[in-house]
């Protein structure tokens, strides 16, 4: 089994077109959107939920009022301002403290050293994660709750369980959509994948981007293909960032022209290798016929594997 | 932080650099009992024992400082563990200083707090991460004003909802600048209307944007037209802000 990874340094380059393509052109593959911050991949695939799960991505601190004296050692510990002091209560007396939810990073630092044991370190669902069917085969897909962390450790779960999924259905590869940035999202978006498949655009900042990308990658040993969407905005822009790619070491494996047909094809939901099969669409199926000749040339040792104990971590 | 583009098309002069860094656990071996105590109080997995012998993973590490307070031999030190640099300079009339962090690293929050806190302007302009998590948040949380930038597409939509939905959490006051706005459809428009949420601006798609765009130019300086919009823009966030 392969596992494909798409991403973009920055949002907005055509990472999820892409994959929207892709998964209309692949025969059997599994998809997984890993973009678990700002999921768009539903939006092309239109998926019908098999499977809803909760998803606890950690703890948060939480005050027991009734035992809070007020001593103010929560604060003073805290190096990520969560405590708040109560003030004083409506006798002039120092209220209890509370915890700001979204300061808190749920250490745990404050619970363990409250020394009238009123703080409680509780697990919070933040997020969902769902298996779902689309035309093109199975979606394994989350959304994370407003302003909630860790989005990493969701990341993690929906790869575990999209290889699992593909396990199960015989599939050969499982195309992920990534997350944009060098952060922890994206990390744990490629981690122990078959390849990367970097889409960028012939500009100077994605230029620039795609050059900590390609850092990020070799970081993990991972084999990086490249992409160069709307190449003719600027050709000889294209030109530069096709050589400076080269040179890191990334192989270049097709380029898709500026085309109003994505905007058109998205506006009905549907992938550009569907709505037409003029421009773009052509220069898409061009280059998903180049990426699978370089997954196919990868040796043994980038094959990947699901986790026969299943997906709880 | 992760991707930090701004400086290509300011084109600042750096003056100055330096180091951001987190306090990550050191283990003294020789005082170590391995009793297991800043194991159990490490909720990231950065400090773990196995058979009495202490393993870290700096990483992981959210620089709390649990581990170094439990530890009864005092045998956790805190050490600097350096994840990106701050970088100062000068952009013509404007000050600017961006966060860049190491390419391996996960974590760009420390850094964007550090950088929110030395950012001593009348008027700051900060360039957020995308997407509505942890770094998104820890740029937004001291804001006076933001501006949501969206595009009148499917996606635009969907993170734009995602967008005032975090906004509205921090209770920040906010308006959307709709780009490429006649590229799309009405969606996005029916929305903030429906959502009583000011539309500030509307920028035209324009290859000739797109272009200046990829050669690194700021199109207020090389678009006509542009400048006069981007002045309206300001004026009305100044007015939202300063009000």
């Amino acid at each position: 089994m392969k596992e494909l990874v798409v991403i973009s340094g920055k949002g907005g380059t055509g990472k999820t077109t892409v994959v929207g393509a892709f998964a209309s052109l692949a025969q059997d593959a599994v998809l997984a959107d890993c973009d678990v911050d700002a999921a768009n991949l539903h939006l092309l695939l239109a998926p019908e939920v098999l499977e809803t799960h909760e998803f606890s991505g950690g703890k948060k601190a939480v005050v027991d009022a009734a035992r809070c004296t007020a001593c103010g050692t929560c604060e003073e510990l805290c190096r990520f301002g969560g405590p708040r002091s109560g003030g004083l209560n409506d006798e002039g007396l120092p209220a209890p403290f509370t915890i700001d939810p979204i300061a808190c990073e749920g250490c745990g630092v404050c619970a363990r050293f409250c020394p009238e044991n009123a703080i409680a370190l509780e697990e919070v669902v933040n997020g969902q994660w769902f298996v779902s069917s689309t035309r093109f085969g199975q979606l394994v897909h989350a959304r994370l709750g407003i302003a909630e962390e860790n989005s990493g450790k969701l990341v993690s779960l929906v790869r575990a369980k999209s290889r699992e999924v593909a396990r199960q259905s015989g599939s050969s590869i499982v195309l992920v959509d990534g997350s944009p940035g060098v952060g922890c999202p994206v990390i744990a978006s490629l981690t122990g994948a078959s390849a990367a498949l970097i889409v960028t655009e012939p500009t100077l900042s994605a230029q620039h981007d795609l050059q900590r990308i390609g850092e990020l990658t070799r970081h993990f040993g991972l084999p990086a293909l490249v992409c160069i969407n709307k190449h003719d905005i600027n050709p000889r822009q294209a030109e530069e960032v096709s050589q400076a790619a080269e040179q890191d070491g990334m192989r270049v494996v097709g380029s898709v022209r500026y085309d109003p047909a994505v905007t058109a094809a998205m506006l009905q939901g549907l992938s550009v290798t569907e709505y037409t099969d003029e421009g773009a669409s052509e220069d898409l199926r061009r280059l998903w016929a180049e990426v699978l000749k370089s997954l196919a040339a990868l040796p043994q040792r980038h094959e990947v594997q699901s986790n026969p104990g299943g997906v709880t971590e | 932080m992760e991707e930090p583009n701004a400086h290509i098309f300011l084109k600042p002069r750096l003056e100055s650099s330096r180091a951001v860094a987190i306090p990550v656990p050191e283990v003294n071996a020789s005082r170590c009992t391995g009793c297991g105590e800043c194991g159990k109080m490490c909720q990231y997995g950065a400090i773990v024992v196995v058979k009495e012998t202490v393993l870290t993973f700096p990483a992981l590490c959210n620089g709390c400082g649990g581990c170094t307070l439990v530890c009864p031999e005092k045998a956790i030190t805190e050490v600097a563990h350096e994840i990106g640099v701050i970088e100062e300079g000068r952009a013509g009339r404007l000050r600017f200083t961006h966060g860049v962090l190491k390419v391996g690293e996960a974590r760009a929050t420390p850094i964007i707090r550090e950088l929110v806190g030395s950012a001593a302007c009348l008027t700051v302009v900060m360039d957020a991460p995308p997407g509505t998590s942890c770094p998104v948040i820890e740029s937004v949380r001291t804001a006076d004003f933001v501006l949501l930038v969206t595009e009148p597409t499917p996606f635009g939509l969907n993170d734009l909802a995602l967008a005032v939905g975090m906004v509205r959490e921090l209770k920040k006051p906010f308006a959307v600048v709709l780009n490429r706005a006649d590229a799309g459809d009405e969606r996005v428009l029916d929305y903030c209307a429906e959502e009583r949420i000011a539309v500030a601006l509307q920028i035209p798609d324009s290859r000739e944007t797109a272009e200046a765009y990829s050669r690194g130019e700021l199109a207020a300086q090389t678009i006509p037209g542009y400048r006069d919009q981007m002045a309206l823009l300001y004026e009305h966030v100044a007015q939202e802000m300063y009000a």
